[in-house]
């Protein structure tokens, strides 16, 4: 897992894209832009922020659960 | 052996989709799709802590900014572990301060080795040897290489071949051999003999009706 370390906490990656979705829902393209991190590794960390309940996807757009939204405060 | 035979029969070309995958990387579980809209360069190299992948590494990082000015991603594979991996990228940078920034795919079960026609049983039957895969946005495989193992990659030609490549399809033209930006680039011939009347009048520097270049 590249945005979940193995004690289920989010890596330095997995918390910037928390935070670029702290503003309300995004597409991925957008988080890349916020987040400062490649395409690719956003699509690819977006799947592991949803698998592990920090994020959902609604319309290819994702916003933060209440798990993921506790993480930003 | 005669399974292996049967699995790489078929071998990706140029102008089809390049094969989907899923697979982990020392950037966590990657697939193809990951990486629509921009190009990539899928590569090969035998072994990790090896020498000339090593050399090639170091190699493919030196030209890493030049390709992402180009909106090129790269993307390794062998078949070791992501231990190895990442091991290895470790001793990389200690050793020679080169950091790799792109992800390398663990191919251990050999699935998108096979899947891209990577193992050449003549080579080597556990090994891959030194592919790219030039794939662009759209996911279509636009240029193949094969390099055997003793040999390291030429970072030019790659970076030739990401800027023909590119030129070809902003300005619907083809390049010549040994083309560099800047150069002059060759007019697609014509394809009727009223087409091939007017060429010859239309300014391009021109050997024949066939063999026309323009600077773009």
């Amino acid at each position: 897992m590249a945005c979940i370390s193995p004690d289920g906490k989010p890596t330095e990656s997995g918390t910037k894209m928390l935070r670029a979705l702290k503003p309300g829902p995004s597409s991925a393209e957008e988080i890349a832009k916020n987040a400062g991190l490649p395409l690719f590794r956003v699509r690819s960390g977006l799947r592991e922020l949803a698998q592990a309940g920090l994020a959902i996807e609604k319309d290819n757009k994702y916003e933060l659960s209440g798990g993921g939204a506790k993480l930003t405060d | 052996m005669e399974e292996l035979r049967e699995e790489v029969a078929h071998m990706p070309r140029i102008g089809e989709p390049a094969p989907a995958f899923e697979a982990v990387t020392t950037h966590g579980v990657l697939k193809l799709e990951d990486f629509k809209g921009s190009w990539l360069i899928l590569f090969s190299h035998p072994a990790d802590f090896t020498p000339v992948c090593t050399t090639e590494f170091i190699a493919f990082t030196e030209i890493f900014p030049e390709l992402q000015k180009r909106g090129v991603e790269l993307l390794g594979l062998s078949v070791d572990s992501t231990s190895s991996h990442i091991a290895w990228v470790r001793n990389v940078e200690e050793k020679t301060k080169v950091k790799i920034p792109f992800p390398i795919i663990a191919d251990l079960n050999k699935e998108v080795s096979l899947a891209y026609g990577m193992i050449h049983p003549g080579q080597s039957k556990t090994e891959t040897v030194r592919c790219v895969f030039v794939i662009d946005p759209n996911q279509i495989i636009r240029t193949i290489l094969y390099y055997p193992l003793t040999t390291g990659r030429n970072m030019d030609e790659i970076l030739r071949i990401v800027d023909a490549l590119q030129t070809t399809d902003k300005h619907a033209v083809a390049t010549p051999a040994n083309w560099r930006p800047g150069d002059m680039v060759v007019v697609p011939p014509p394809n009727t003999q009223e087409m091939a009347e007017e060429r010859v009048k239309q300014g391009y520097e021109c050997v024949d009706w066939y063999l026309c270049k323009k600077k773009l």
